[in-house]
């Protein structure tokens, strides 16, 4: 029942109208995003009327191992022998056979993984670019294959909790493996964690249980952040990720993509 | 002011309670039951529990996997514990044939049960598994302190988590995983219990088992096959579909029920994890000769059935007078029998006809119950026919890229979603057109189509992003699987399907 109602919001002209066109505007392997009024899953007291989301370009895919590698290269700072500590937790790059090197258990077309936020931030940088903000990411993650905003839609949520409820103990598929999004962007439900750039300012309580509660300068007097909503706890489940890390931290099923400012 | 207040309050409540006693004794005077202590001694509770610093040589707290339970600590004096704790999410069977992802305390659920002493300092290191998906945390029931150390062990996948507690309160305690959705993480498995012995220890039993209920929700019916993700909205509803003990159906039957003798004394450490249901934990056959009710201090006697609270447990003691199989049930009987809530202990030794005639009725209960070896038939049924060796290679690569791809629509057992994805099990469509996979993968599908007698009308996007290569390892995987016709289709197949024009029902009208 519920999910024939789903079905029904898939109307075909919408989807042909999406889907139907030149495809998305891809240069250097980003994607362009118009940007908008976005009503967003974190309901600070500030922002419970949404936000508005500038244009920007996001990568259409996250970054690869074999494009970590060029630029640990180019920069051998960030090389996992010679990263700062503080900088790069000892897990960095430990998948990869050498510190320049991938080898069997770090495939290039595979999204690089155990890279810190400095680490992540550095690439964009040296890319002209940046990580980007939890808004844009979250505002391009709401979309499906044909639909722009496909959150209230039950089979979306269950498609990414099917992902959250699997084991990552095999090896990760290859990045772009997933048909692009409504905006021609790829996998960014269903394949890895990904860092953004303002993830230290997500503050889900390491105990859910506090919320509207506990230590209330924890939030800056902006409210709490509630799990109640049936429609946003898949989303909320990546801001509770997000919240677990500290910036140098690295793990074996989180990476990253850039984005750039339109103007 | 208000401190001054409420003390007053409890001062006015102690004296009308010494004078409400003191009534009730000189109202039954010469009576000997009146002479009887009106309020056993306190313990004190954790005003009392503190007793001084840990003394000698650090501890590594013994864990051990339901249904065992760790041997008796021995100590006389407080101690340095150390608990090293791993979270592993894993997948597991919860029924013949059936699987489930698990995340679990120590690989089981419930997880490893945890012994200490009261007054033992704590130190508690959470190690969540590389290869985890989730953060996880843990709040112990028995920690003294906001969060029950939650908010303190809040460990990202690759990552330890480390916090120290004195253990005040004796009694048997529930952990539990307290991370958003709490509900969820619960749901998946992730509960045990610690056991805080009291100074003098517990009395001396021949046999200590460890036994815990907990509510699960499936996207499938009770005892579907293949594996199950699992479901919010019937766990939100309250709706489980199976109701077990120790995480699966027949964890604690056939070969593997629990073991004890006639003339043994058997002590069950049993916890309730929930997320939802309380439980009415009765064994059939049996009289709780002692219960500690909720786990705390005080026994209750002679007890038929007693309630489990969900995050709460319960000590129960009994002697075996008789031979045979005690059925273990939560006594809300249709969990029991429709859900899976069914453990046996069995007891071996002599008849007493004295006590009981000796009509057993033990095969009713166990029936087609008595799943001996579940892994076995898990395996068996995930398997499916092989090809030609090169055939059987892209079988096994089409199902690592299925899985990256089309599973989460189409479901990773292939049947789809009913009403928004068509199965691709069993396909009528395939049946009619194995080679159709190619063209469907390359172009989408667009519009209605009839799979298995029911009517599907949606978009599938053309697989673009999919080379040759793939088109055909997942169709060869799809053609070899879930009772499809099999058959094997190879890359220059696909190269020259793509030469030739999109069908009407391509999902773009055309690249």
């Amino acid at each position: 029942m519920r999910r024939n109602a789903a079905l029904l919001s898939l109307l075909l002209p919408v989807a042909a109208a999406l889907a139907g066109g030149a495809g998305p505007a891809t240069k250097g392997g980003y994607v362009s995003l118009p940007g908008g009024h976005f009503r967003t899953a974190l309901k600070y007291e500030d922002r419970k009327n949404g936000v508005a989301v500038a244009p920007f370009a996001l990568m259409q895919k996250p970054v690869t191992n074999a494009e970590f590698l060029a630029f640990v290269q180019a920069h051998p700072q960030w090389r996992r022998d010679r990263v700062a500590s503080v900088l790069a937790e000892p897990a960095y790059l430990s998948h990869w056979s050498r510190p320049d090197a991938l080898g069997p258990r770090a495939l290039p077309q595979q999204p690089v993984t155990q890279v810190s936020w400095f680490a992540a931030k550095a690439y964009c940088q040296a890319q002209h670019a940046r990580l980007p903000s939890w808004d844009e990411w979250e505002y391009a993650a709401a979309a499906d294959e044909t639909r722009r905003d496909a959150r209230k839609d039950p089979a979306w949520r269950e498609r990414i909790l099917g992902w959250y409820s699997r084991p990552s103990s095999g090896p990760l598929p290859r990045a772009g493996l997933q048909a692009p999004n409504a905006y021609g962007v790829q996998d960014l439900h269903g394949l890895v964690w990904e860092w953004t750039g303002d993830f230290s300012s997500l503050l889900v309580d390491g105990d859910n249980r506090n919320q509207g509660d506990g230590d209330k300068s924890k939030f800056c007097g902006a409210g709490a952040l509630s799990m109640d909503d049936r429609e946003n706890y898949a989303v909320l489940m990546r801001v509770a990720m997000l919240s677990s890390l500290q910036a140098a931290d690295t793990t074996a099923n989180l990476g990253f993509r850039c984005a750039k400012d339109l103007q | 002011m208000r401190t001054a207040i409420r003390r007053h309050g409890v001062v006015l409540a102690a004296a009308l309670l010494v004078f409400a006693i003191g009534g009730c004794n000189r109202g039954h005077d010469g009576d000997d039951t009146a002479k009887a202590p009106i309020a056993q001694a306190e313990t004190g509770g954790s005003l009392k529990g503190d007793f001084g610093p840990p003394q000698g040589p650090d501890v590594q707290a013994v864990l051990t996997s339901p249904p065992m339970v760790p041997p008796p600590t021995g100590r006389h004096k407080p101690a340095h514990v150390i608990v090293e704790l791993d979270v592993i999410e894993k997948e597991m069977p919860i029924s013949e044939g059936v699987t489930y992802t698990f995340w679990t305390f120590g690989g089981t659920v419930p997880g490893s049960f945890i012994r200490v002493r009261q007054g033992d300092t704590v130190t508690f290191h959470l190690r969540n598994m590389p290869d985890s998906k989730m953060p996880h945390n843990i709040d112990l029931h028995g920690v003294t302190g906001p969060g029950g150390g939650a908010a303190s062990s809040f460990t990202a996948p690759g990552h330890v988590s480390r916090f120290t507690f004195k253990a005040l309160n004796a009694g048997l305690f529930v952990y539990h995983c307290a991370t958003a959705p709490v509900g969820m993480h619960i749901a998946n498995g992730m509960y045990g219990l610690i056991l805080i012995e009291p100074p003098e220890g517990l009395p001396p039993v021949d046999h200590e088992y460890y036994v815990m209920q907990g509510d699960f929700y499936t996207t499938g019916k009770y005892r579907e096959k293949g594996h199950q993700p699992f479901d919010m909205e019937k766990a939100i509803d309250e709706r489980p579909t199976y109701v077990l003990f120790n995480g699966s159906e027949g964890a604690l039957t056939g070969d593997k029920a629990l073991k004890a003798k006639v003339g043994d004394t058997v002590r069950l450490y049993v916890g309730n994890g929930g997320p939802n249901l309380v439980s009415s934990f009765h064994v059939i056959g049996e009289i709780f000769d002692k219960v500690w009710l909720e786990g705390g201090t005080r026994f209750q006697e002679n007890v038929q059935t007693t309630l489990i609270p969900s995050g709460g447990a319960a000590i129960m003691q009994f002697h075996l007078e008789v031979p045979g199989s005690y059925v273990m049930v939560d006594h809300s009987i249709f969990r029991a029998f429709n859900k899976g809530a069914i453990a046996i202990l069995k007891a071996d030794g002599p008849e007493n006809k004295a006590i009981y005639s000796g009509k057993e009725v033990d095969a009713m209960y166990l029936g087609d119950r008595a799943a001996p070896n579940l892994a076995a038939v898990a395996t068996a049924a995930t398997a499916h026919e092989a090809g030609t060796l090169t055939q059987e290679d892209q079988v096994k690569a089409g199902q690592a890229l299925f899985a990256g791809t089309c599973s989460t629509c189409h479901q990773p057992n292939g049947e789809g979603m009913a009403g928004v994805f068509p199965p691709l099990a069993k396909s009528s469509v395939l049946a009619a057109n194995p080679k159709r996979i190619v063209e469907i993968m390359m172009h989408g599908l667009n519009g209605p189509i009839t799979v298995n007698g029911k009517e599907f009308n949606s978009t599938m996007p053309a697989q673009t992003q999919l080379t040759d290569d793939e088109i055909a390892n997942i169709g060869t995987y799809v053609l070899n699987s879930w009772g499809n016709p099999g058959g094997r289709i190879t890359k220059e197949e696909v190269a020259e399907r793509r030469k030739a024009p999109p069908p009407a029902d391509a999902a773009s009208g055309g690249e």
